[in-house]
């Protein structure tokens, strides 16, 4: 189970109005190398995988929801005030038909999140060489997101979560290493 | 020198429904430990043994299943 902190890992400031922004950045909510996308990932590969990083996969699927979070508020932030006219210049008249303002899971492009984004092969090298592969494309899609955006407060949370996606990177890279150790090894030559 | 093989002890219930795996194993193929191959590494005496591995280099087989593992293994 968890338990739930009701504030942000970290703070989201948005400074302008900007629907456009949101658009590109629901691909970080709903997209395939999302924020959901990772955390329903990493949360599902925990019940196969050997136990030495099971607490890794669980504390790191548990921060992507945080990010989720993050993410969520921002998208919220740049479209709650827009006008339906706003919308539709930022090219989000298609979303607002369906959805009004409310968020939705899917892709920058309006294609919406699938199971498919996520792989669970059961192997455990294969599957932390996915969760590596997914850390690093979140990571260039922050960029260009970051990119994209002229927002420098905005930038600054985006700039953290960049940067969580390197540190968790670097988990999944030695849970590996864990796993190709030899010590502990009952030798059954 | 590696194992291609790793064991591991997964956590069981007394309620389980099936009776216990109380040994899994899992692959760590040789790639994941050559780095850049070196030069000249060795090669299979014969062709033929070579088309039989699907590689040239003996250090880079990796038998499947596992030709080390017991009958009994999975239900130590």
């Amino acid at each position: 189970m968890w338990y739930y902190e009701k504030k942000l890992q970290y703070p989201v400031k948005v400074r302008d109005c900007n629907p456009m922004l949101a658009k590109f950045l629901i691909e970080q909510y709903g997209g395939a190398d999302g924020e959901l996308a990772a955390a329903l990932r990493y949360l599902n590969q925990r019940y196969t995988i050997p136990d030495k990083v099971v607490g890794l996969l669980n504390d790191i699927g548990t921060e992507e929801f945080a990010h989720l979070e993050m993410i969520a508020t921002m998208v919220y932030k740049l479209t709650k005030d827009a006008t339906a006219e706003q919308m539709k210049e930022a090219g989000l008249g298609a979303h607002y038909a369906d959805h009004d303002k409310a968020l939705f899971y899917h892709n920058a492009a309006g294609a919406p999140f699938t199971a498919t984004y996520i792989q669970a092969k059961g192997d455990p090298i294969a599957d932390l060489y996915e969760d590596i592969a997914a850390e690093e494309k979140a990571r260039a899609t922050y960029q260009w997101i970051i990119n994209l955006s002229d927002d420098p407060e905005l930038n600054d949370s985006l700039k953290f979560l960049r940067e969580r996606e390197v540190v968790h990177s670097q988990r999944f890279r030695e849970a590996v290493e864990i796993l190709k150790d030899d010590r502990d090894q009952k030798r059954v030559f | 020198m590696y194992t291609q093989y790793k064991y591991w002890r997964p956590y069981y219930s007394p309620f389980d429904p099936c009776p216990p795996m109380k040994i899994k194993s899992y692959s760590t193929p040789p790639q994941l430990y050559m780095g850049f191959q070196p030069y000249g590494l060795a090669q299979y005496q014969t062709p033929k043994e070579a088309l039989f591995s699907g590689t040239l280099w003996p250090q880079l087989f990796s038998p499947y299943p596992n030709p080390h593992k017991r009958g009994s293994e999975e239900n130590e």
